[in-house]
């Protein structure tokens, strides 16, 4: 059984998802940060993968892409990173999140292999819809790794079955229509649509963009099995705290959007 | 039956040109993408459609644009026979009208009610604010703060037109960080927006859409080159940012094995620097913008930026059509430095009493360097896609003129 299978299957509430940019402000408190989530209560960790161009995002993790990158990150050093964290913790599902084309330069069947060489469980590319996926999730499908599918509120009927086709881990629900971190999600107008997905697939659905607070948290949590928190915390990663008041920071925060879910 | 001996026939119908083009975009933007497909499917398939598109194409844009024999060049050059195809004599001064006034027309079929655009030299932003003023759109413009400020006659222009422009200051302010925030904004305005984009780039079915409303340049050029020399040109050469008045002028010649193609990208201070937008030439094979194609990057998959005097030319990557046909080797892919172009663009305006833009200055610099060397009857057509009136300042500069 995966890492993912096996939180989802374990957990008698919905799981808490954080994301954070690999690298970002530097490799270093990065790293610190990553170590830190687990213990604060994060139940599956999003590691950014920085990239120039994130059309997808909002803002806060436009910049976080930035600073990473400015701090020297790349491909290699966030598949180091993932091992190093996988040096203290074995149980945490770790999910690679970014952009086609660095896997694309990578190349997609060496990166699967380093991948999970370094201990990645899933990856979430947001510019690889099911029409262009199919090469990234033969490489991933052959090392056990997880290409984690989006769903958003403009996908329809017939659309919904093409992504459920072929889609394995979870599903991660898109709760607004437009980039990272940038508006807030309308709880009643998406309910019925992740009803009526959960009536068609058996994997676990986990909302994301958009999510800010516990409050918010603790509302998505009642329709998902699981609650993805980006932008927020990213933004934490922008104050230039010192690594120790950094770390007790985001400590700090995910307890809270912890403590909302298992309330 | 697809005819496996023609090279106009691509994309496929998943929008790929060889494995280059396809849909790389946001899934929340998937679904929109295959009805912008579908609705161009249909509009194609209209003779009405068409008909719209011609009469405006002649009455609003002015065309067929002229087909003129550059004496005074051919002349000085004293070699090859040279043609200019004046699409600088567009509505708007340049070629970037003919591909408006279609997807306009399309985005009104569609229903929507509100247009994007990005813009580089502000030709595109221009010729967009240009079709929604005369549609009565509202229309946003995302345009670099670098390009802004080198590109002020036409931000003013659009603002006239009442297009909103708005700054992107992300990245270095230029094309690549204007095409990523108007994708930003069309995934948050799915339901009544439509993005006008401004080259054979991006998602499919931009690229054939495009292209197909500037084949235009090239089917008129078979016609009045018939006319004028009864005969097909031997030589047709055009600057290449995006590529979409090289893929214009080419595509209808892609079969006539004996018409030498030539893309001309922009070297800026040399393709051996890192200062240059020569996609084809200095790059490598990526994905960004919905598409798959050639940019400039780093081993690491990390976009470079561009670097070209030219506005309109200083953009990462190039259309995914092009790509496939540099690999095929049907399209010789060439490049002209900034100094060049500068060259190009007085002496061109000194010997023929036509302003080139910096764009159209890259070909004819390219021109200057292979006429001498051709024999007396070959016949050379070269795009003149835009009028330099929007660069006298970036001259001016560069040429230490104070204005």
């Amino acid at each position: 059984m995966s890492r993912i299978e096996k939180i989802f299957e374990t957990l008698n509430r919905p799981a808490l998802i954080t994301f954070i940019t690999a690298g970002d402000p530097d490799r270093d408190q990065s790293l610190a940060v990553l170590k830190s989530l687990p213990g604060a209560g994060a139940d599956i960790i999003e590691l950014g993968m920085p990239f120039t161009d994130p059309a997808a995002d909002g803002p806060a993790i436009q910049h976080a892409s930035e600073r990473a990158l400015a701090a020297g990150a790349n491909m290699a050093q966030t598949l180091e990173m993932v091992r190093e964290f996988r040096k203290n913790n074995d149980e945490t599902p770790l999910v690679l999140m970014g952009y086609a084309n660095p896997l694309f330069v990578y190349g997609f069947d060496n990166f699967a292999k380093d991948a999970a060489d370094a201990g990645v469980d899933g990856l979430i590319i947001v510019d690889l819809p099911p029409e262009e996926d199919a090469d990234l999730r033969a490489a991933a499908q052959s090392q056990n790794i997880d290409l984690i599918r989006l769903i958003t509120p403009t996908t329809d009927e017939a659309r919904l079955e093409k992504l459920l086709e072929g889609a394995s881990g979870f599903l991660y629900y898109v709760s607004i229509t437009g980039v990272t971190g940038t508006a807030q999600a309308d709880i009643g107008a998406i309910r019925p649509h992740i009803e009526h997905i959960k009536t068609r697939t058996p994997l676990p659905v986990a909302i994301g963009f958009g999510v800010k607070t516990p409050q918010d948290a603790k509302n998505m949590a009642k329709i998902a099995d699981g609650v993805v928190v980006g932008s927020a915390i990213v933004q934490n990663m922008a104050k230039g705290l010192a690594q120790d008041t950094l770390v007790e920071t985001i400590e700090t925060q995910v307890k809270a959007l912890s403590k909302a879910l298992n309330d | 039956m697809k005819n496996k001996n023609t090279l106009r026939s691509e994309p496929n119908k998943d929008g790929h040109f060889g494995p280059y083009g396809g849909r790389y975009v946001a899934e929340t933007l998937m679904p929109l993408i295959l009805s912008v497909e579908q609705a161009w499917k249909e509009a194609k398939a209209d003779q009405a459609f068409w008909e719209e598109f011609e009469s405006l194409a002649k009455d609003y844009i002015g065309r067929p644009s002229p087909l003129y024999f550059a004496n005074a060049t051919s002349m000085h050059l004293d070699g090859a026979k040279v043609y200019f195809k004046r699409d600088e004599l567009n509505h708007t001064g340049a070629h970037k009208i003919n591909h408006c006034i279609g997807q306009v027309l399309l985005a009104r079929r569609m229903g929507k009610t509100r247009i994007i655009a990005e813009t580089g030299a502000g030709q595109h932003g221009v010729a967009t604010a240009t079709v929604c003023a005369l549609f009565d759109l509202p229309c946003t413009i995302f345009m670099g703060k670098t390009d802004i400020e080198r590109q002020k006659p036409n931000v003013f222009r659009m603002k006239l037109l009442g297009a909103e422009v708005r700054s992107v200051e992300s990245g270095s302010g230029t094309l690549k960080d204007a095409m990523n925030e108007a994708m930003r904004d069309w995934v948050a305005n799915v339901h009544d927006t439509y993005y006008l984009i401004g080259t054979v780039a991006g998602p499919h079915p931009f690229p054939e859409m495009v292209r197909t409303f500037q084949s235009v340049i090239g089917t008129e050029l078979r016609d009045q080159m018939m006319e004028k020399e009864g005969r097909l040109p031997d030589t047709l050469i055009a600057a290449i940012g995006g590529g979409s008045n090289a893929m214009g002028l080419f595509h209808p010649f892609l079969d006539d094995a004996d018409v030498n193609l030539i893309g001309v990208e922009a070297g800026g201070h040399g393709t051996d620097t890192d200062q240059h937008a020569a996609s084809l030439n200095g790059g490598t094979p990526g994905i960004l913008h919905g598409m798959k194609s050639y940019f400039l990057q780093n081993e690491d998959g990390q976009i470079q930026e561009a670097h070209s005097i030219s506005a309109g030319l200083d953009y990462p990557g190039i259309g995914p059509e092009h790509a496939w046909l540099f690999d095929q080797k049907r399209v010789e892919y060439v490049s002209v430095t900034d100094e060049e172009a500068l060259e190009g663009f007085q002496l061109c305006t000194k010997l023929e009493g036509i302003i080139p833009a910096l764009e159209p200055a890259h070909a004819f610099a390219h021109v200057m360097k292979i006429a001498p060397q051709l024999p007396k009857d070959h016949i050379i057509v070269m795009n003149m896609c835009g009028r330099g009136d929007k660069d006298i300042f970036t001259v001016a500069e560069k040429l230490g003129v104070d204005l």
